[in-house]
C-alpha cells in the first residue's frame, strides 16, 4: 500500500522501553471506586442508582441523555456509598458529579443472556449496542463511538482506519493490547465494519512496534477486508487527521471532519471494547493504562477498573521514587497535568505519567520569541504558531482565529520545537477558552434582550387589561345607574 | 354648557398645536453615537453605574465622561464591545473576576414576592408565600432585587467556577512573544 507524508511533525524521545516489555497486569480491585458521570464529549449521564443500593458488576449506574452522550456502568459489585461531587481528573481540580462504589470483594457480574450473533443484526442495532455499552473513543478523544459510527455510515465512509500508531512518547498500552489480544481487536474491527457497512479497514502501526505488527498481521491473515500497514514513526502520526493523510494523501478540509475524506479513525482500544461488548455483553468498565515515567518505581501496563484512583495505580507500581516534578494523565505531548493523585481514571485515560525534573523539558524558563520559525516547520496542520500565540497574548482572539486557531489540534509539536520554550499550546488553549466564553456571553446578552422585551410586552398587556377592566366596570356602573333612573 | 365645551375644545386645539410646533422646531438633535451605545447597554436601568439609567450612562460614555467598565451587568463582553466602539484600550485585568449573580438563601426567604416584581429579566420564580429561586441562566446580576428583599436573603454572589466553563489562563510571562 502506498503511503503519503504529512507536513511538519517532530521526533521526541520515545521512552517506550520503560514499560513496553511489561505484560498487561490486572490491578487488584480497589476497595472504593469513583465513577464520574461524565467521561465523554457531550451531555453528562444522569445517575439511575441511589445511595445504599447494591449493584452487580456491569450494572448501569448512569443513563445517557440526549443524542451525544454515553452511559456509565459499575466496574465491580458492591454498594453505592455516595453520589455527588468528586475531584475530576482535570488540571483545574474542579469536581464532577461522581458515583462512589464500595466494592464487596466478590466482583460478581450482572447475569446477562448470551448475546446474539452480531453479524445477524442490523448495522444500526450493532451501533446501538456499542452505545449501550458506554464505549467512547479510547485514544483520548472521548467521543461516543456509536454516534461516530452512525454518522460515518450516513456519510458513506469507505475505509475504517484503526489507529495503533501510538505516537505519543512513553505510552505502551495500545502496543501491549495489540501484542496480547490481537484476535479480539481484529474481531472488533470486523464488527465495526459491519456497523459501518464499509468495505475495508486498515490497521496502522508505527514502525517502532515490530512485535505488535507481527501479531496483528498474523491475526488478520484470513481477513480479506483488513490490512495492517506500518507507518514511519513521527509525532503526531497517530492523530486522526495526520493518519488519514498518511493513508490516503488527503487533507481534512479546514474546519471540516475527518469523514469528509471518506475515512473514519478509531483506536485499537475501542475495537477491543467493541469486541467485549458484542461478543460477551460486557460494557466498558475497565481499560489498559500505562503507568510510567522516570519517577515511577516499576512502570507497568495495567488493566484497571474505571474509577480507580491514580493513587491506587501508582501504589501497585511501587509508588513514585521521589516526588515527581509533574504528574500527567496521558503522554508528555498531549497529556494534562493532574491536580493530585486522588482523582479517578476514566474511559479516556491511556496513561499516568510521573516525570522527574530531569525529564521535564518544558520546565526550562521561557524567553522571548526569536522568530526562528521552527514552530511553523513543526506544525502538522500547517499553521503559524508564533503569530497565533502573539495574538492570543494580546487578547486579539479574532486575529488568532484568522490564523487558524480552530484547526490547531493541540498536538504540542510547536512547543516541543520552540528553542525559547514558550508555552505555545497554553496560549492556544487560553484563546480557545476565551473565545468560547465570549460566545457564551454574547448568547446571554441576546437572551437578556429577549427577556427584557418579553417583560415589557407583558407589562403593557397587563396595563391594557387593567384599563379594559376599569372601562368595563365603568360601563356596568353607568348601565346600572341608568336602569335605576328608569325604574325610579 | 355649550360655552364650556367650546372653550375647552379651543384650548385643547391651541395647546396641541403649540406642542406640535414645539416638537418640530425645538427638537433636541440626539447624538447618534449616544443612541448606538444605548442599544448596546443592557437596558435594565439598574443604576449601578451611578447614572440615571442606561440612557444617562450612554450619554456619559458618548461624551467620554465615563469608563467603558462602568456597567457591571454588561460583563466583559460589553466592556470589549464598548472599547471597540469608542476606540479606547482596556486593560485586560480591570474587569476580570467571576461575574456576580443573585442567589436566594432558602432558609430565610419568606416568599414575599417583592424581588420577582423588580427583576427586569423575570429571572426570579416562585409563588407568593413560597420559597423563591433565581434562574442563574436568566439573571444578569443587576442587583435590583437585592434592595427590596426584607430579610436580606437575596445577595449577589460570585459564580462558582465549573468544569464546563473553565479554561486555561493566559501564561504569565514577563515579556512579549
Ligand atoms: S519556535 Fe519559538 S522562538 Fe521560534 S518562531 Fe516559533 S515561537 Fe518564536
Ligand atoms: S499545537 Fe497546534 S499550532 Fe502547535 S504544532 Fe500542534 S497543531 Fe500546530
Ligand atoms: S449599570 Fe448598566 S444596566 Fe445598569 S443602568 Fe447603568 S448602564 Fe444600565
Ligand atoms: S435576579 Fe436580581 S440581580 Fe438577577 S437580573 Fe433579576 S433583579 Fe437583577
Amino acid at each position: 500500500m502506498k503511503l503519503f507524508d504529512f507536513w511538519g511533525g517532530v521526533h521526541p524521545a520515545g521512552q517506550k522501553h520503560l514499560s513496553a516489555e511489561q505484560a498487561i497486569q490486572i490491578l487488584p480491585m480497589p476497595s472504593r471506586l469513583h465513577v464520574p458521570l461524565q467521561q465523554h464529549t457531550g451531555r453528562s449521564a444522569v445517575a439511575v442508582v441511589k445511595v445504599g443500593q447494591t449493584v452487580r458488576k456491569g450494572e448501569l449506574l448512569g443513563q445517557e441523555q440526549g443524542g451525544v452522550s454515553a452511559p456509565v456502568h459499575a466496574p465491580t459489585s458492591g454498594v453505592i456509598t455516595a453520589i455527588g461531587d468528586f475531584t475530576a481528573p482535570h488540571v483545574s481540580g474542579l469536581p464532577l458529579p461522581t458515583v462512589t462504589l464500595e466494592s464487596d470483594g466478590e466482583d460478581r457480574w450482572l447475569e446477562q443472556e448470551p448475546p446474539p450473533d452480531p453479524f445477524a443484526l442490523e448495522p444500526e442495532e450493532v451501533a446501538a449496542r456499542i452505545g449501550e455499552a458506554g464505549i467512547v473513543g479510547m485514544g483520548g478523544a472521548n467521543f461516543p463511538s456509536a454516534v461516530k459510527l452512525s454518522k460515518a455510515r450516513q456519510a458513506r465512509v469507505h475505509t475504517l482506519a484503526v489507529n495503533g500508531a501510538e505516537c505519543e512518547p512513553y505510552m505502551t498500552c495500545d502496543d501491549r493490547l495489540m501484542r496480547e489480544r490481537a484476535e479480539h481487536i481484529v474481531d472488533g474491527v470486523r464488527l465495526m465494519l459491519h456497523a459501518l457497512q464499509a468495505p475495508n479497514a486498515v490497521i496502522a502501526i508505527e514502525d517502532n512496534k515490530p512485535e505488535a505488527v507481527a501479531r496483528m498481521k498474523a491475526a488478520c491473515q484470513n481477513e480479506g477486508q483488513i490490512r495492517v500497514v506500518v507507518v514511519p514513526s513521527r509525532y503526531p502520526a497517530g492523530s486522526a487527521k495526520q493518519l488519514i493523510q498518511i493513508l490516503t494523501g488527503l487533507e481534512t478540509p479546514a474546519g471540516g471532519r475527518g469523514t469528509d475524506t471518506g475515512v473514519l479513525v478509531h483506536n485499537v482500544g475501542t475495537a477491543y471494547a467493541v469486541h467485549r461488548a458484542l461478543r460477551q455483553a460486557r460494557p466498558l468498565i475497565s481499560r489498559i493504562v500505562t503507568v510510567t515515567g522516570g519517577a515511577v518505581a516499576e512502570p507497568k501496563n495495567l488493566e484497571a477498573p474505571i474509577g480507580a484512583l491514580v493513587e491506587d495505580l501508582l501504589a501497585f507500581c511501587g509508588g513514585t521514587t521521589d516526588a515527581p516534578a509533574r504528574l500527567l494523565m496521558g503522554g508528555p505531548m498531549m497529556g494534562h497535568p493532574l491536580p493530585g493523585t486522588q482523582v479517578p481514571i476514566v474511559k479516556g485515560t491511556n496513561g499516568i505519567l510521573a516525570l522527574t525534573a530531569a525529564e521535564l523539558r518544558l520546565a526550562a524558563t521561557p524567553s522571548p520569541c526569536i522568530r526562528c520559525g521552527r514552530c511553523v516547520e513543526a506544525c502538522p496542520m500547517g499553521l503559524m504558531p508564533l503569530e497565533m500565540s502573539k495574538r492570543a497574548r494580546h487578547d486579539d482572539l479574532d486575529g488568532a482565529q484568522a490564523f487558524g486557531l480552530i484547526d490547531c489540534i493541540s498536538c504540542g509539536s510547536c512547543a516541543f520545537a520552540c528553542p525559547s520554550h514558550i508555552p505555545l499550546v497554553q496560549y492556544f488553549e487560553y484563546a480557545r477558552g476565551a473565545l468560547e466564553a465570549r460566545q457564551r456571553a454574547e448568547q446571554k446578552a441576546r437572551e437578556t434582550r429577549r427577556l427584557l422585551e418579553q417583560r415589557q410586552a407583558r407589562l403593557v398587556r397587563a396595563e391594557q387589561a387593567k384599563a379594559e377592566a376599569a372601562a368595563r366596570r365603568q360601563a356596568e356602573k353607568r348601565q346600572a345607574r341608568m336602569k335605576g333612573g328608569a325604574t325610579a | 354648557m355649550i360655552a364650556a365645551v367650546l372653550s375647552l375644545t379651543l384650548l385643547g386645539v391651541a395647546l396641541g398645536w403649540g406642542l406640535g410646533l414645539a416638537a418640530r422646531y425645538l427638537r433636541v438633535e440626539s447624538n447618534p453615537v449616544h443612541e448606538e451605545i444605548q442599544q448596546m447597554l443592557p437596558g435594565v436601568n439598574c443604576g449601578q453605574c451611578g447614572y440615571p439609567g442606561c440612557s444617562g450612562a450612554a450619554e456619559a460614555l458618548a461624551t467620554g465622561k465615563a469608563s467603558v467598565t462602568l456597567c457591571p451587568p454588561g460583563g466583559p463582553t460589553l466592556v470589549q464591545a464598548l472599547a471597540a466602539k469608542l476606540g479606547v484600550a482596556v486593560d485586560g485585568a480591570s474587569h476580570s473576576g467571576p461575574p456576580l449573580l443573585a442567589r436566594i438563601d432558602e432558609a430565610t426567604c419568606i416568599g414575599c414576592a417583592h424581588c420577582g416584581k423588580r427583576c427586569p429579566t423575570d429571572a426570579i420564580i416562585g409563588a407568593p408565600k413560597q420559597i423563591h429561586g433565581v434562574m442563574q441562566d436568566a439573571c444578569i446580576g443587576c442587583g435590583l432585587c437585592v434592595d427590596v428583599c426584607p430579610t436580606e436573603c437575596l445577595q449577589l454572589r460570585p459564580v462558582a467556577p465549573a468544569l464546563k466553563t473553565w479554561h486555561w489562563p493566559k501564561p504569565a510571562l514577563g515579556f512579549g512573544v
